[in-house]
């Protein structure tokens, strides 16, 4: 059972439906326990940086996932949850992340040409820079939709993916069995499906 | 680099998708989710769904459509008509909607869009506006373009913007239903105003219109349209060949 972490930011209705879409048994919770005997977890998020790992910290799940992601168990991060996988952020301010990953989230702005609008909102193609279980089923310049105006960076290591938008934009990583996806897969049409369904079937290609 | 949108616009009212639609193996041609499914499938880039019920009932089908949409469909969803305030924002977002479009609501209360920003995100809120030039003059209209608000277009998008809407979409009044092209010199001077994402709507009669568009203003994020998606003159998967074709980056 994969357990999508409920903990009060953001719509989980798509997410949700998009693992049941693939047959994947799912559960949104924000219980311990059952997070904790889930095989798999999803970390979601929206909105600022601060917040969400406030709330996070509020509820004690955020030394309940990085327990979790010690032992193995294989995370995926998505949107504002891939970068809350790092160790900080420089969105309004400065925020530790989980640091489950090395590297920190910095804003485009001042980093991309000035006429790119921001945030980069649209489909945009992935651009492949290490192998990754997490693309088993898709293609390079599989196109997937995002929606950020902060990204990771110094993040060498786990980058499996970036995405052209003035600069190469941190798209997805993976380390071990901490992943996380910066687009949308659950808005990404039959490509964000086949990621998921990657996700869902990691132990039987691992 | 980022991909130029294709977005059909569905109409619905009770539950309904409300211009005829004829297309080859849809058994329901005014179910919205059979039509939604049918555009997913041929590669639109996002729906936008317009409720255009008034009544309580109508709204309830609507919300419950909504629901059936975004759990089988899973591209971006935008979703305007009756947005007033931000108890409506919450409504359609429950049920999957990913962004939502305001237009008569907002120019009744700009603040709508200032609140709406500050709990859901920017990237949530839609300005919507239809434009229509009198006296020489980009005005914004309101009720489906039913009445002229004295209010100079430029100006108000620009405020919208400000106050925190993500997007917007320019819908002229002048070139819709003429399927004679889209509104170039409108839209440019949108363009040329914002610095977010805008998506050109009204005019589109042939694939020739939206490279048209694309060419001709380089910063357009997207183009919307209705009637010659529904009633299958332009077909999706033809139009972003032919795109794609003269140099524009879609997605395929």
């Amino acid at each position: 059972m994969i357990a999508i972490i409920d903990y009060g930011v953001g719509n989980l209705f798509s997410l949700c439906s998009s693992f049941q879409k693939i047959g994947a048994e799912v559960t949104v919770t924000s219980d311990p326990e059952v997070i904790s005997s889930a095989e798999k977890l999803i970390l979601p998020g929206v909105g600022a940086f601060g917040d969400a790992m406030g709330k996070l910290r509020d509820s004690g799940l955020d030394t309940l996932i990085r327990e979790q992601a010690k032992q193995g168990k294989p995370i995926m991060g998505i949107c504002l949850g891939m970068q809350m996988l790092f160790e900080k952020s420089y969105e309004y301010g400065e925020h530790e992340g989980l640091g489950l990953l090395k590297g920190s989230v910095i804003p485009m702005e001042g980093r991309i040409p000035a006429e790119l609008k921001i945030p980069h909102i649209g489909w945009n193609a992935l651009h492949f820079q290490k192998e990754s279980r997490l693309f088993r089923y898709i293609k390079e310049n599989d196109c997937v939709y995002f929606v950020h105006s902060y990204y990771a960076d110094n993040c060498e290591e786990s980058v499996i993916a970036t995405a052209e938008y003035g600069a190469e934009l941190t798209a997805a990583v993976e380390m071990g069995n901490v992943m996380g996806c910066q687009f949308h897969p659950e808005k990404s049409g039959e490509v964000g499906l086949n990621i998921l369904r990657a996700f869902s079937a990691m132990e039987e290609f691992a | 680099m980022i991909t130029k949108r294709i977005i059909p616009c569905l109409d619905i009212k009770n539950g309904r998708v409300v211009k005829g639609v004829n297309f080859q193996g849809l058994s329901d041609v005014s179910s919205p989710v059979e039509l939604a499914r049918y555009y997913s499938a041929c590669g639109a880039d996002e729906l936008v769904f317009y409720d255009i019920t008034a009544s309580f009932e109508g709204r309830k089908l609507f919300t419950d459509i909504l629901c059936q949409v975004a759990s089988e469909i899973f591209i971006p969803l935008t979703v305007g008509g009756g947005i007033n305030t931000v108890e409506d924002f919450d409504r359609v977002l429950k049920c999957g909607a990913d962004k939502v479009s305001v237009n008569s609501g907002a120019i009744r209360n700009p603040e709508l869009i200032r609140d709406a920003a500050q709990k859901y995100g920017n990237q949530c809120v839609v300005l919507s506006a239809d434009v229509k030039r009198v006296d020489g003059q980009f005005r914004v209209f309101a009720k489906g373009g039913r009445e002229d608000t004295g209010m100079e277009a430029i100006g108000w998008i620009k405020q919208g913007v400000a106050l925190g809407a993500g997007e917007v979409v320019v819908n002229s009044i002048d070139t819709d239903g003429v399927k004679g092209g889209f509104d170039i010199e409108m839209l440019q001077a949108v363009c040329d105003a914002v610095n977010v994402p805008v998506i050109a709507s009204g005019g589109a009669g042939a694939v020739s219109h939206f490279t048209d568009l694309f060419q001709a203003i380089p910063d357009i994020d997207a183009a919307l349209a209705a009637s010659v998606f529904h009633f299958g003159q332009i077909k999706i998967p033809d139009l972003k060949q032919e795109l794609k074709n003269n140099g524009i980056i879609v997605r395929l």
